[in-house]
C-alpha cells in the first residue's frame, strides 16, 4: 500500500525534479530562507570533510582555519599526497574488498531466504507454521546486545571468529527480510498462483518466475537495507573480528583513527574513501532508497 | 482443514486420499522453504537468547568453565553507582534526541514537502547522512569540534563567544553527541514524515482552505492529526536506537572524558571486552532489553490516546 501511495504522490511532487511548469518570472519562494540554512547546515560536514583532505598537514594546524592556498594544483597535490598515504598506510583496499564480499553475500542470502521463508509463511499451509512466524517475531524485538555474547561462543565454536564468516553466517537471512516480505506476499492476489498452479508449474517455479518478477519494490527495500546495515555495521565486526586482513571498512577506518588521530589531513582523506561507495549508490538510485526506508519504516 | 483461500476445493470423497498427498507435500515444500531461516534464525538468534538467560546467571569469563551464581549479576547490577550513572546518562539523551530529532524533521518534511526550485538538491543534502556510517560521522564530527584547529570553535570565537572543549569537556560532551546524532538521523526521520505528508489526500487540504481556514490551521487541524501514527513509529524507533547508542561513542570519546559519556551499551562493552565479565555484561543487556520494551509499551498505550487513525 505504502509503495502505491509514495508513488502516486511523487507524480505530484516529483522526488526527481522535472521541468517546472512555465511560470513567468516567479518570485523566489520564501521557503528558500528556511530551506538554504538547511541545507548549508547538513552539507557543510561533507564539504569540510573533503576541503581538509586536500590541505597539507600544516594547514590543518591554524587557527583560525582557512581554505588550503594554491587552488588547483596544489590543492591536487595535498590530495594525492593525502589519500595515497591513507592507502599506503592502511590496507583500505582490502577492507574495500572484504566489505564488499560481506555485503554482496548478505544481501543475495537475504533476497534468496526471506523470500523463500516469506512465502512459505504467507502461503503454504505447513505444521507449525504459525508458531514459526511467532518465534522468527520475538527474535526481531530482541536488541543485539542481548545475544551478542552467545553469538560471539557459537562463531568461536565454529571457528568463524576472525573470519569474513563470522560477518556473513549471522545475517544471512534476517527476521525484518522475512517479516516484511511475507507481509507483501499476503496482499498478492491468490489467483495469479493458481493459475501458474493448474498450468502444472510448482511452487518454486511460480515464486521465481510468476510472483518475485512483481516484487521489484519490497525486494528493493529488503536488498537495501540489508545492504546498508552490513556495509556500516560497526558493533558486530568490532568484537567479531581482530586481525587486520579480516576488517570491514567501518571498523578499519576506526582503528585508522587512533594511529593517525592528529593528522586531520590523511584521516579526511581515509574517511572520504571509505564513503564514497554508498554515497555514490545512494545520489544514483535515492528514489529507491527513500521509498525503501519509508516502506520499511511505515511497516516495520 | 478448512481452505483458507480456496487452495483446494472442499474434495469429494475418492479424491481424499490425494488431498492428503498434497497436503503432505504442502507440509515438505513449507519445512524445506524456510529451512534455511530457520537454520540461520535458530543457531544465531533463538540458541543466543536462550544462551544469554543462562549465561546472566553465571559468573564467565569466556575462556574457563562458567559457574552458576543465581542472581548474583542483578544484585550487583542494583547496587552499581557505574551502572546507575550510565542509566542516568542514556535517558538524557534519549530525553533530549527523540524530541528534538522529531520537531526538527517534522518541520524540515513540512519544507521538503513544497513544490520549491531545486528540491533535488534540498532533499539530498538532508537524506545524505542517512548513509554515511556512524563511525565516518564520529570522524567528521570530531574533526569540526576539535577544540584547538576545529572550524566551529573558529566560528565561536569570531561571534565573540570563547572558544570550547566540546568532546574533551565533560560538562559538554553528552550534549556534542547529541549534536552529531541528530545531524546523523534527522533525514531518516524527514523521509517517514514525507511519506506520510505525502499520503494526505489533497482534497482534504482544499476543502479545509474552502472552508476558511489559514494555511497554519489547516496543517495543524488536518494534516497534524494524519501524521500521529508516523510519529508514534517515529517517536518509538528513535527511542530503541538512542538507548542502545554505541557507535559514536567508541569513536569519539571512549566513554570520557571522565566517564560522562559512558551510556549503558559502553558500559556494557567495557564489561564485556575489556573487563571480561561475560555473565554481568549479559544481565546488564537483559536490563536493557526491559528498559526498551517497558518504554515502548509506555509509549504505545499513550500514543492511543493522541493518534486517531491508523495507519
Amino acid at each position: 500500500m505504502s509503495f502505491v501511495a509514495l508513488e502516486r504522490a511523487e507524480a505530484g511532487t516529483p522526488l526527481v525534479a522535472g521541468p517546472e511548469p512555465a511560470r513567468r518570472r516567479r518570485r523566489p519562494s520564501a521557503w528558500h530562507l528556511l530551506l538554504i540554512p538547511l541545507a548549508v547546515v547538513m552539507v557543510f560536514p561533507f564539504v569540510w570533510l573533503l576541503v581538509t583532505s586536500f590541505s597539507t598537514l600544516a594547514e590543518s594546524r591554524t587557527f583560525p582555519p582557512s581554505l588550503p592556498a594554491g587552488f588547483p594544483l596544489q590543492w591536487i597535490e595535498n590530495a594525492v599526497h593525502n589519500y595515497s598515504a591513507a592507502w599506503t598506510q592502511a590496507p583500505f583496499g582490502r577492507w574495500l574488498l572484504n566489505t564488499t564480499i560481506v555485503t554482496s553475500v548478505v544481501v543475495v542470502g537475504n533476497l534468496v531466504f526471506c523470500s523463500l521463508a516469506g512465502y512459505a509463511l504467507a502461503r503454504l499451509r505447513f505444521f507449525g507454521r504459525t508458531a514459526l512466524f511467532l518465534v522468527i517475531l520475538a527474535t526481531l524485538m530482541v536488541p543485539f546486545q542481548v545475544v551478542m555474547i552467545p553469538v560471539l561462543l557459537i562463531c568461536r565454536d565454529l571457528g568463524l571468529v576472525d573470519t569474513l564468516g563470522a560477518l556473513i553466517a549471522p545475517n544471512l537471512v534476517t527476521p525484518f527480510g522475512i517479516f516484511l516480505l511475507r507481509q507483501f506476499f499476503k496482499t498478492l492476489p491468490v489467483e495469479i498462483e493458481e493459475a501458474a498452479r493448474i498450468d502444472g508449474a510448482t511452487r518454486l517455479g511460480t515464486l521465481v518466475k510468476v510472483l518475485l518478477p512483481s516484487m521489484a519494490a519490497p525486494l528493493a527495500t529488503v536488498g537495501i537495507m540489508t545492504m546498508l546495515w552490513s556495509w556500516n555495521d560497526f558493533l558486530w565486526p568490532l568484537i567479531a573480528i581482530q586481525s587486520e586482513k579480516s576488517m570491514t571498512l567501518q571498523l578499519g577506518l576506526s582503528t585508522f583513527v587512533g594511529a593517525h588521530e592528529t593528522k586531520w589531513p590523511v584521516l579526511m582523506a581515509a574517511t572520504v574513501t571509505t564513503q564514497i561507495p554508498m554515497l555514490l549508490i545512494f545520489i544514483l538510485a535515492q528514489r529507491w532508497f527513500v521509498q525503501s526506508f519509508a516502506s520499511s519504516g511505515v511497516k516495520g | 482443514m478448512a481452505p483458507a483461500r480456496g487452495d483446494e476445493a472442499p474434495a469429494p470423497a475418492r479424491r481424499a486420499g490425494r488431498a492428503d498427498r498434497l497436503l503432505s507435500s504442502e507440509h515438505l515444500t513449507g519445512w524445506l522453504f524456510v529451512s534455511p531461516a530457520v537454520l540461520i534464525i535458530g543457531l544465531f538468534g533463538v540458541v543466543p537468547i536462550i544462551w544469554s538467560v543462562v549465561l546472566s546467571f553465571q559468573s564467565s569469563d569466556f575462556v574457563t568453565t562458567p559457574t552458576w551464581i543465581g542472581l548474583a549479576n542483578y544484585q550487583a547490577l542494583l547496587k552499581d553507582p557505574a551502572f546507575a550513572a550510565s542509566v542516568r546518562r542514556t535517558i538524557i539523551y534519549t530525553l533530549i534526541f527523540v524530541p528534538v530529532v522529531t520537531v526538527a524533521s517534522l518541520a524540515v518534511a513540512v519544507a521538503l514537502n513544497r513544490a520549491v526550485r531545486g528540491m533535488r538538491f534540498y532533499r539530498t543534502a538532508v537524506f545524505a547522512p542517512v548513509v554515511t556510517s556512524t563511525v565516518a560521522t564520529a570522524i567528521i564530527f570530531n574533526w569540526l569540534l576539535d577544540p584547538y584547529f576545529g572550524i566551529l570553535n573558529a566560528i565561536l570565537v569570531k561571534l565573540g563567544i570563547p572558544a570550547q572543549q566540546f568532546f574533551q569537556d565533560p560538562s559538554q560532551a553528552l550534549y556534542c553527541i547529541v549534536v552529531m546524532t541528530v545531524w546523523g538521523w534527522l533525514g531518516f526521520a524527514v523521509i517517514i514524515y514525507l511519506a506520510a505528508l505525502q499520503g494526505v489526500p489533497q482534497e482534504l487540504m482544499e476543502a479545509a482552505a474552502i472552508d476558511g481556514a489559514t494555511r497554519w490551521r489547516a496543517f495543524r487541524r488536518v494534516q497534524l492529526p494524519l501524521l500521529g501514527p508516523s510519529t508514534l513509529f517515529l517517536v518509538i524507533w528513535l527511542s530503541i536506537n538512542a538507548l542502545q547508542l554505541f557507535d559514536e561513542i567508541y569513536v569519539t570519546t571512549r566513554g570520557g572524558p571522565l566517564g560522562s559519556t559512558t551510556v549503558v551499551v559502553y558500559y556494557l562493552y567495557q564489561q564485556a571486552f575489556q573487563l571480561f565479565n561475560a555473565g554481568y555484561a549479559t544481565a546488564i543487556a537483559y536490563v536493557l532489553f526491559l528498559g526498551i520494551l517497558v518504554l515502548t509499551v509506555v509509549q504505545l498505550v499513550i500514543g492511543r490516546r493522541f493518534v486517531h487513525y491508523r495507519s
